[in-house]
Protein backbone atom coordinates (compact mmCIF):
# COMPACT_ATOMS: atom_id res chain seq x y z
CA UNK A 1 0.00 0.00 0.00
CA UNK A 2 1.18 3.53 -1.02
CA UNK A 3 2.49 5.74 2.13
CA UNK A 4 2.43 8.85 -0.31
CA UNK A 5 0.44 11.71 1.08
CA UNK A 6 -2.85 12.30 -0.30
CA UNK A 7 -3.73 15.68 -2.03
CA UNK A 8 -7.61 17.02 -2.41
CA UNK A 9 -8.47 17.42 -6.05
CA UNK A 10 -11.75 17.56 -7.78
CA UNK A 11 -13.25 14.76 -10.94
CA UNK A 12 -14.95 17.11 -13.56
CA UNK A 13 -18.16 17.16 -12.03
CA UNK A 14 -16.47 19.40 -9.28
CA UNK A 15 -17.06 16.44 -6.63
CA UNK A 16 -13.89 16.02 -4.89
CA UNK A 17 -11.79 13.30 -4.32
CA UNK A 18 -8.57 12.79 -3.12
CA UNK A 19 -5.33 11.62 -5.23
CA UNK A 20 -1.33 11.46 -4.68
CA UNK A 21 1.26 13.39 -6.32
CA UNK A 22 2.38 10.42 -8.83
CA UNK A 23 -1.61 9.94 -9.36
CA UNK A 24 -2.08 13.49 -10.53
CA UNK A 25 1.15 13.33 -12.68
CA UNK A 26 0.44 10.23 -14.13
CA UNK A 27 -3.57 11.77 -14.80
CA UNK A 28 -1.72 14.77 -16.73
CA UNK A 29 0.23 12.70 -19.00
CA UNK A 30 -2.81 10.45 -19.68
CA UNK A 31 -4.84 13.73 -20.49
CA UNK A 32 -2.27 15.17 -23.12
CA UNK A 33 -2.19 11.88 -24.70
CA UNK A 34 -5.49 11.15 -24.63
CA UNK A 35 -5.54 14.91 -26.67
CA UNK A 36 -2.72 13.87 -29.36
CA UNK A 37 -4.27 10.61 -30.13
CA UNK A 38 -7.66 12.29 -30.85
CA UNK A 39 -6.75 15.46 -32.37
CA UNK A 40 -3.04 14.86 -33.75
CA UNK A 41 -1.47 17.23 -31.70
CA UNK A 42 1.95 17.42 -29.67
CA UNK A 43 1.30 16.11 -26.36
CA UNK A 44 2.83 18.43 -23.53
CA UNK A 45 6.27 18.17 -23.11
CA UNK A 46 8.09 17.49 -19.70
CA UNK A 47 8.46 21.01 -18.47
CA UNK A 48 4.54 21.86 -18.88
CA UNK A 49 3.71 18.47 -17.18
CA UNK A 50 5.91 19.47 -13.77
CA UNK A 51 4.09 23.33 -14.87
CA UNK A 52 0.96 21.85 -14.18
CA UNK A 53 1.57 19.41 -11.63
CA UNK A 54 2.72 22.27 -9.22
CA UNK A 55 -0.36 23.85 -10.04
CA UNK A 56 -2.75 20.74 -9.36
CA UNK A 57 -0.99 18.98 -6.86
CA UNK A 58 -1.06 21.81 -4.63
CA UNK A 59 -3.68 21.82 -1.12
CA UNK A 60 -4.20 25.42 -1.87
CA UNK A 61 -7.32 27.42 -1.59
CA UNK A 62 -6.73 29.54 -4.43
CA UNK A 63 -3.91 30.18 -6.39
CA UNK A 64 -3.27 32.77 -9.32
CA UNK A 65 -0.78 34.04 -12.19
CA UNK A 66 2.06 36.40 -11.51
CA UNK A 67 1.27 40.05 -10.65
CA UNK A 68 2.06 41.97 -13.77
CA UNK A 69 0.92 39.00 -16.14
CA UNK A 70 -3.18 39.61 -15.86
CA UNK A 71 -4.74 39.35 -18.65
CA UNK A 72 -8.35 40.64 -20.12
CA UNK A 73 -11.48 38.68 -19.08
CA UNK A 74 -13.86 38.63 -21.83
CA UNK A 75 -17.38 38.58 -19.63
CA UNK A 76 -20.28 37.37 -21.55
CA UNK A 77 -23.23 36.95 -20.02
CA UNK A 78 -23.01 40.16 -17.55
CA UNK A 79 -25.83 41.87 -18.73
CA UNK A 80 -28.57 39.23 -17.81
CA UNK A 81 -30.87 40.37 -15.10
CA UNK A 82 -28.68 38.28 -12.50
CA UNK A 83 -29.54 40.33 -9.71
CA UNK A 84 -30.95 43.62 -10.82
CA UNK A 85 -31.94 45.08 -14.16
CA UNK A 86 -29.97 44.42 -16.79
CA UNK A 87 -28.09 47.83 -17.24
CA UNK A 88 -27.43 47.46 -12.93
CA UNK A 89 -26.01 44.17 -13.87
CA UNK A 90 -23.35 45.62 -16.14
CA UNK A 91 -22.65 48.66 -14.02
CA UNK A 92 -21.86 45.95 -11.25
CA UNK A 93 -19.80 43.81 -13.19
CA UNK A 94 -18.02 47.07 -13.91
CA UNK A 95 -18.00 48.83 -10.71
CA UNK A 96 -18.15 45.83 -8.28
CA UNK A 97 -16.42 42.85 -9.83
CA UNK A 98 -13.91 44.92 -12.12
CA UNK A 99 -15.12 43.32 -15.32
CA UNK A 100 -12.21 44.11 -18.18
CA UNK A 101 -15.26 44.34 -20.60
CA UNK A 102 -19.36 43.57 -20.37
CA UNK A 103 -22.29 42.09 -22.54
CA UNK A 104 -25.39 42.92 -23.06
CA UNK A 105 -27.86 39.91 -23.67
CA UNK A 106 -31.12 38.45 -23.05
CA UNK A 107 -31.80 35.50 -21.05
CA UNK A 108 -32.65 32.88 -23.84
CA UNK A 109 -29.26 33.79 -25.39
CA UNK A 110 -30.68 32.78 -28.73
CA UNK A 111 -30.44 34.95 -31.91
CA UNK A 112 -33.64 33.62 -33.54
CA UNK A 113 -35.11 35.35 -30.24
CA UNK A 114 -33.35 37.83 -30.42
CA UNK A 115 -34.26 38.72 -33.96
CA UNK A 116 -37.94 39.69 -32.96
CA UNK A 117 -36.83 42.00 -30.14
CA UNK A 118 -34.39 44.21 -32.27
CA UNK A 119 -35.43 47.27 -31.66
CA UNK A 120 -35.84 47.04 -27.75
CA UNK A 121 -32.38 45.65 -27.52
CA UNK A 122 -30.65 48.46 -29.57
CA UNK A 123 -32.43 50.89 -27.13
CA UNK A 124 -31.19 48.95 -23.97
CA UNK A 125 -27.29 49.26 -25.98
CA UNK A 126 -28.16 52.83 -26.62
CA UNK A 127 -29.19 53.60 -22.75
CA UNK A 128 -26.62 51.47 -20.85
CA UNK A 129 -23.47 52.99 -22.81
CA UNK A 130 -24.70 56.08 -21.70
CA UNK A 131 -23.98 54.81 -18.26
CA UNK A 132 -21.07 52.62 -18.35
CA UNK A 133 -17.48 52.82 -18.99
CA UNK A 134 -15.83 49.55 -19.95
CA UNK A 135 -15.99 48.09 -23.64
CA UNK A 136 -19.66 47.46 -24.15
CA UNK A 137 -20.47 44.55 -26.69
CA UNK A 138 -24.19 42.26 -27.71
CA UNK A 139 -23.76 38.66 -27.18
CA UNK A 140 -26.03 36.29 -28.44
CA UNK A 141 -25.64 32.75 -29.51
CA UNK A 142 -26.44 31.51 -33.37
CA UNK A 143 -28.21 28.55 -32.43
CA UNK A 144 -29.00 27.12 -35.65
CA UNK A 145 -31.37 24.46 -33.83
CA UNK A 146 -34.17 26.89 -33.50
CA UNK A 147 -34.19 27.73 -37.46
CA UNK A 148 -35.98 23.95 -37.50
CA UNK A 149 -39.29 22.49 -36.68
CA UNK A 150 -40.54 22.72 -34.27
CA UNK A 151 -38.98 25.75 -33.25
CA UNK A 152 -38.74 27.28 -37.17
CA UNK A 153 -39.44 27.51 -40.80
CA UNK A 154 -36.71 24.99 -41.99
CA UNK A 155 -37.52 20.99 -41.61
CA UNK A 156 -35.59 19.24 -39.08
CA UNK A 157 -32.18 18.14 -40.04
CA UNK A 158 -31.51 16.15 -36.98
CA UNK A 159 -35.15 14.37 -37.18
CA UNK A 160 -34.06 13.48 -41.15
CA UNK A 161 -30.48 12.25 -40.86
CA UNK A 162 -31.43 9.12 -38.72
CA UNK A 163 -34.27 8.84 -41.41
CA UNK A 164 -31.05 8.32 -44.43
CA UNK A 165 -32.93 11.45 -46.14
CA UNK A 166 -29.76 12.84 -46.23
CA UNK A 167 -29.93 15.55 -49.12
CA UNK A 168 -32.73 16.65 -47.63
CA UNK A 169 -31.54 16.78 -44.08
CA UNK A 170 -28.57 19.12 -45.51
CA UNK A 171 -30.60 21.24 -47.85
CA UNK A 172 -33.07 22.12 -45.04
CA UNK A 173 -29.37 23.25 -42.78
CA UNK A 174 -28.15 25.00 -45.64
CA UNK A 175 -31.80 26.84 -45.72
CA UNK A 176 -31.17 27.83 -41.83
CA UNK A 177 -27.52 29.01 -42.69
CA UNK A 178 -28.75 32.04 -44.88
CA UNK A 179 -32.03 32.69 -43.00
CA UNK A 180 -29.28 33.05 -39.54
CA UNK A 181 -26.92 34.87 -41.45
CA UNK A 182 -29.29 37.83 -42.41
CA UNK A 183 -30.34 38.23 -38.78
CA UNK A 184 -26.91 38.10 -37.20
CA UNK A 185 -26.50 40.91 -39.91
CA UNK A 186 -29.52 42.71 -38.79
CA UNK A 187 -28.53 42.42 -35.28
CA UNK A 188 -24.89 43.67 -36.43
CA UNK A 189 -26.87 46.87 -37.80
CA UNK A 190 -29.17 47.66 -34.51
CA UNK A 191 -26.18 47.26 -31.96
CA UNK A 192 -23.90 49.55 -34.58
CA UNK A 193 -26.55 52.17 -34.95
CA UNK A 194 -27.10 51.97 -31.13
CA UNK A 195 -23.66 52.46 -29.97
CA UNK A 196 -22.41 48.61 -29.68
CA UNK A 197 -18.40 48.16 -29.36
CA UNK A 198 -18.76 44.77 -30.86
CA UNK A 199 -20.73 41.45 -31.25
CA UNK A 200 -20.32 38.10 -29.28
CA UNK A 201 -21.09 35.08 -31.37
CA UNK A 202 -21.17 32.55 -28.66
CA UNK A 203 -21.33 29.11 -28.65
CA UNK A 204 -21.02 29.09 -32.53
CA UNK A 205 -21.31 25.73 -34.02
CA UNK A 206 -23.38 24.25 -31.42
CA UNK A 207 -25.66 22.44 -34.48
CA UNK A 208 -22.63 21.85 -36.15
CA UNK A 209 -20.90 22.59 -39.43
CA UNK A 210 -23.52 24.71 -41.08
CA UNK A 211 -23.66 27.17 -37.32
CA UNK A 212 -20.19 27.65 -37.66
CA UNK A 213 -19.99 28.58 -41.61
CA UNK A 214 -22.99 30.86 -40.44
CA UNK A 215 -20.97 32.83 -38.04
CA UNK A 216 -18.09 32.80 -40.15
CA UNK A 217 -19.72 34.70 -43.20
CA UNK A 218 -22.23 37.23 -40.88
CA UNK A 219 -18.37 37.86 -39.33
CA UNK A 220 -16.85 38.92 -42.49
CA UNK A 221 -20.04 41.25 -43.61
CA UNK A 222 -20.29 42.82 -40.40
CA UNK A 223 -16.53 43.84 -40.50
CA UNK A 224 -16.31 45.19 -43.76
CA UNK A 225 -19.54 46.93 -43.35
CA UNK A 226 -18.70 48.23 -39.75
CA UNK A 227 -14.52 48.34 -39.64
CA UNK A 228 -14.43 49.48 -35.98
CA UNK A 229 -16.91 46.75 -34.94
CA UNK A 230 -15.37 43.65 -32.81
CA UNK A 231 -16.59 40.33 -33.13
CA UNK A 232 -15.55 37.74 -30.88
CA UNK A 233 -16.55 34.06 -31.97
CA UNK A 234 -16.49 31.83 -29.06
CA UNK A 235 -16.63 28.01 -30.01
CA UNK A 236 -19.24 25.40 -28.13
CA UNK A 237 -17.31 23.06 -28.71
CA UNK A 238 -13.29 21.45 -28.98
CA UNK A 239 -14.69 20.04 -32.81
CA UNK A 240 -16.70 21.11 -35.29
CA UNK A 241 -19.52 18.54 -35.70
CA UNK A 242 -20.55 17.60 -39.32
CA UNK A 243 -23.76 17.62 -39.02
CA UNK A 244 -24.28 18.50 -42.62
CA UNK A 245 -20.67 17.17 -43.28
CA UNK A 246 -20.25 19.25 -47.32
CA UNK A 247 -20.02 22.97 -46.07
CA UNK A 248 -16.82 24.50 -46.45
CA UNK A 249 -15.14 27.66 -45.83
CA UNK A 250 -12.81 29.24 -48.77
CA UNK A 251 -12.10 25.68 -49.86
CA UNK A 252 -11.94 24.28 -45.86
CA UNK A 253 -14.12 21.58 -44.88
CA UNK A 254 -15.59 22.95 -41.72
CA UNK A 255 -16.70 19.44 -40.18
CA UNK A 256 -14.32 18.00 -38.37
CA UNK A 257 -12.03 20.77 -37.61
CA UNK A 258 -10.30 21.45 -33.87
CA UNK A 259 -9.26 24.67 -32.45
CA UNK A 260 -5.89 25.69 -34.38
CA UNK A 261 -8.08 25.31 -37.48
CA UNK A 262 -11.58 26.83 -36.06
CA UNK A 263 -9.01 30.13 -35.41
CA UNK A 264 -7.27 30.00 -38.57
CA UNK A 265 -11.00 30.54 -40.52
CA UNK A 266 -12.67 32.83 -37.53
CA UNK A 267 -9.08 35.59 -38.07
CA UNK A 268 -9.62 35.00 -42.37
CA UNK A 269 -13.32 36.47 -41.58
CA UNK A 270 -12.27 38.99 -39.87
CA UNK A 271 -13.23 38.37 -35.70
CA UNK A 272 -11.36 40.65 -33.46
CA UNK A 273 -11.24 37.97 -30.99
CA UNK A 274 -11.41 33.96 -31.06
CA UNK A 275 -12.78 31.56 -28.32
CA UNK A 276 -11.72 27.98 -28.28
CA UNK A 277 -13.61 26.00 -26.23
CA UNK A 278 -12.37 22.05 -24.86
CA UNK A 279 -15.06 19.96 -23.38
CA UNK A 280 -14.70 18.69 -19.53
CA UNK A 281 -15.14 14.87 -19.19
CA UNK A 282 -16.84 14.32 -15.69
CA UNK A 283 -15.73 10.81 -14.95
CA UNK A 284 -11.69 12.42 -15.36
CA UNK A 285 -9.84 14.20 -12.82
CA UNK A 286 -9.40 18.32 -13.46
CA UNK A 287 -5.51 17.84 -13.91
CA UNK A 288 -6.33 15.39 -16.73
CA UNK A 289 -9.13 17.47 -17.91
CA UNK A 290 -6.88 20.79 -18.17
CA UNK A 291 -3.82 18.96 -19.65
CA UNK A 292 -5.78 17.78 -22.63
CA UNK A 293 -7.50 21.11 -22.79
CA UNK A 294 -3.96 22.81 -22.69
CA UNK A 295 -2.59 20.07 -25.82
CA UNK A 296 -6.17 20.81 -27.69
CA UNK A 297 -5.48 25.04 -27.68
CA UNK A 298 -2.13 25.10 -27.72
CA UNK A 299 -1.81 24.21 -31.37
CA UNK A 300 -4.25 27.89 -31.70
CA UNK A 301 -1.09 30.14 -30.21
CA UNK A 302 1.62 29.55 -32.60
CA UNK A 303 -0.69 30.94 -35.64
CA UNK A 304 -3.00 33.37 -33.57
CA UNK A 305 -3.00 37.14 -35.21
CA UNK A 306 -6.16 37.83 -33.20
CA UNK A 307 -6.47 37.39 -29.15
CA UNK A 308 -7.48 33.98 -28.02
CA UNK A 309 -9.63 33.81 -25.19
CA UNK A 310 -10.29 30.25 -24.20
CA UNK A 311 -13.79 29.68 -22.40
CA UNK A 312 -13.47 28.56 -18.81
CA UNK A 313 -17.64 28.77 -17.87
CA UNK A 314 -18.92 25.84 -16.36
CA UNK A 315 -18.01 22.47 -17.98
CA UNK A 316 -15.03 23.74 -20.47
CA UNK A 317 -11.50 24.96 -20.04
CA UNK A 318 -11.05 22.88 -17.08
CA UNK A 319 -13.41 24.57 -15.03
CA UNK A 320 -15.90 21.33 -13.36
CA UNK A 321 -19.74 21.02 -14.93
CA UNK A 322 -21.34 21.96 -11.75
CA UNK A 323 -23.66 25.03 -11.61
CA UNK A 324 -21.45 26.98 -9.12
CA UNK A 325 -18.05 25.94 -10.27
CA UNK A 326 -15.76 26.00 -7.07
CA UNK A 327 -13.11 28.58 -6.47
CA UNK A 328 -10.36 26.31 -5.77
CA UNK A 329 -10.96 24.45 -9.28
CA UNK A 330 -11.58 28.02 -11.18
CA UNK A 331 -9.13 29.23 -10.03
CA UNK A 332 -6.20 26.47 -11.11
CA UNK A 333 -8.05 26.56 -14.62
CA UNK A 334 -7.68 30.54 -15.35
CA UNK A 335 -3.25 30.31 -14.26
CA UNK A 336 -2.63 27.02 -16.51
CA UNK A 337 -4.24 28.37 -19.26
CA UNK A 338 -2.47 31.85 -18.59
CA UNK A 339 0.72 30.62 -17.75
CA UNK A 340 1.02 27.25 -20.00
CA UNK A 341 -0.73 29.35 -23.16
CA UNK A 342 -0.03 32.74 -22.53
CA UNK A 343 -3.65 33.24 -23.50
CA UNK A 344 -4.93 37.16 -24.17
CA UNK A 345 -7.74 36.74 -21.85
CA UNK A 346 -9.94 34.21 -20.64
CA UNK B 1 -16.95 31.99 -10.97
CA UNK B 2 -16.50 35.61 -12.65
CA UNK B 3 -14.74 36.50 -9.07
CA UNK B 4 -12.48 33.51 -9.05
CA UNK B 5 -11.39 33.94 -12.61
CA UNK B 6 -11.04 38.00 -11.72
CA UNK B 7 -8.77 37.38 -8.45
CA UNK B 8 -6.60 34.88 -10.07
CA UNK B 9 -6.03 36.37 -13.30
CA UNK B 10 -7.61 39.62 -14.46
CA UNK B 11 -6.33 42.96 -15.09
CA UNK B 12 -8.98 44.34 -12.98
CA UNK B 13 -11.01 46.47 -15.27
CA UNK B 14 -11.69 49.97 -14.37
CA UNK B 15 -10.33 49.14 -10.99
CA UNK B 16 -7.09 49.42 -13.39
CA UNK B 17 -6.80 49.71 -16.72
CA UNK B 18 -8.45 46.36 -18.14
CA UNK B 19 -11.19 48.01 -19.89
CA UNK B 20 -8.65 50.13 -21.61
CA UNK B 21 -6.95 46.84 -22.55
CA UNK B 22 -9.50 44.97 -23.59
CA UNK B 23 -10.85 47.92 -26.00
CA UNK B 24 -7.71 47.53 -27.77
CA UNK B 25 -8.40 43.23 -28.03
CA UNK B 26 -11.81 43.64 -28.70
CA UNK B 27 -12.29 46.49 -31.23
CA UNK B 28 -8.30 46.36 -32.60
CA UNK B 29 -8.00 42.61 -32.94
CA UNK B 30 -4.19 43.25 -30.43
CA UNK B 31 -3.17 40.36 -29.22
CA UNK B 32 -2.06 41.05 -25.13
CA UNK B 33 1.52 42.38 -25.24
CA UNK B 34 0.55 44.21 -28.30
CA UNK B 35 -2.50 45.85 -26.75
CA UNK B 36 -0.74 46.47 -22.96
CA UNK B 37 1.58 48.24 -24.45
CA UNK B 38 -0.21 50.72 -26.80
CA UNK B 39 -2.39 51.77 -24.16
CA UNK B 40 0.90 52.17 -21.36
CA UNK B 41 2.84 54.17 -24.35
CA UNK B 42 -0.43 56.14 -25.03
CA UNK B 43 -0.69 56.67 -21.05
CA UNK B 44 2.81 57.39 -20.43
CA UNK B 45 2.80 54.24 -17.93
CA UNK B 46 4.16 50.70 -18.21
CA UNK B 47 2.73 47.29 -19.23
CA UNK B 48 3.34 46.15 -15.66
CA UNK B 49 1.45 49.52 -14.31
CA UNK B 50 -2.18 48.73 -16.01
CA UNK B 51 -3.09 46.12 -13.40
CA UNK B 52 -2.07 48.00 -10.50
CA UNK B 53 -5.22 49.87 -9.27
CA UNK B 54 -2.99 52.63 -7.22
CA UNK B 55 -1.19 53.55 -10.59
CA UNK B 56 -4.19 53.29 -12.39
CA UNK B 57 -6.45 55.37 -9.73
CA UNK B 58 -3.77 58.58 -10.45
CA UNK B 59 -3.86 57.79 -14.41
CA UNK B 60 -7.59 58.09 -14.21
CA UNK B 61 -7.95 60.71 -12.25
CA UNK B 62 -5.62 62.92 -14.22
CA UNK B 63 -7.15 61.98 -17.68
CA UNK B 64 -10.74 61.37 -16.40
CA UNK B 65 -11.20 57.71 -17.59
CA UNK B 66 -13.92 57.19 -14.93
CA UNK B 67 -13.10 54.85 -11.82
CA UNK B 68 -15.32 52.96 -9.29
CA UNK B 69 -17.52 55.35 -7.74
CA UNK B 70 -19.90 55.34 -4.49
CA UNK B 71 -21.45 57.24 -2.01
CA UNK B 72 -18.33 56.66 0.10
CA UNK B 73 -16.13 57.59 -2.36
CA UNK B 74 -17.70 60.18 -4.32
CA UNK B 75 -16.38 62.69 -7.66
CA UNK B 76 -18.68 64.45 -8.29
CA UNK B 77 -16.57 66.89 -10.27
CA UNK B 78 -14.79 63.75 -12.31
CA UNK B 79 -15.64 62.81 -15.51
CA UNK B 80 -18.11 59.41 -15.68
CA UNK B 81 -19.65 57.00 -17.66
CA UNK B 82 -20.12 58.27 -21.10
CA UNK B 83 -18.08 61.39 -20.47
CA UNK B 84 -15.37 59.11 -19.42
CA UNK B 85 -15.21 57.39 -22.95
CA UNK B 86 -15.10 60.79 -24.66
CA UNK B 87 -12.12 61.21 -22.66
CA UNK B 88 -10.52 57.55 -22.87
CA UNK B 89 -11.16 57.63 -27.32
CA UNK B 90 -9.32 60.86 -27.33
CA UNK B 91 -6.40 59.43 -25.33
CA UNK B 92 -5.99 56.22 -26.82
CA UNK B 93 -7.06 57.73 -30.43
CA UNK B 94 -9.38 55.27 -31.46
CA UNK B 95 -13.26 56.32 -32.32
CA UNK B 96 -15.51 54.85 -29.63
CA UNK B 97 -18.78 53.78 -31.29
CA UNK B 98 -21.50 55.72 -28.95
CA UNK B 99 -19.10 58.37 -28.43
CA UNK B 100 -19.42 59.39 -32.27
CA UNK B 101 -23.38 59.01 -31.66
CA UNK B 102 -23.08 60.85 -28.76
CA UNK B 103 -21.36 63.68 -30.61
CA UNK B 104 -24.25 63.10 -33.67
CA UNK B 105 -27.02 63.49 -31.72
CA UNK B 106 -26.01 66.27 -29.94
CA UNK B 107 -24.78 68.26 -32.61
CA UNK B 108 -21.86 67.97 -33.03
CA UNK B 109 -20.73 68.51 -29.29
Amino acid sequence: MSTEPRIPTRLGDGSFTEMTRSGIRADIVAGSEAAARRAKVPPLGDDEVDHLLEIYASPARFTGVDVGEEVVLSCDGTGMKTHATRIQDLQSYEQWMGADLLELCVGDYSLKVVRTILAYEAQYMHDAQLCTIAPLQYGVMPNLGLYSKPDGPCENWSALLPLGRIAEARAAAEEAVEMAVADMVKLADSQWEAGADAIDWDTTGASGDPEFLAALRATRIIRARYPDMGVQLGMAGEFVLGMHGQLEWEGVRLAGLWPRDQLLLAQQAGATVFGPVVNINTGRSLAWNMARAVALIKPCMAVAEIPVHPNVGMGVGGVPMFVYPPGDATCRAAKSLVELLHVDGL
Amino acid sequence: MHNAHAQAVSIGGIRAGGDLVARMQMTRGMRLKEAKRYVADRLGVTPFDLSDPVVMTEVRNELGFGRIHSYAISQPLQANQIEAKFNIARALDVPINCVERFRERTGGA
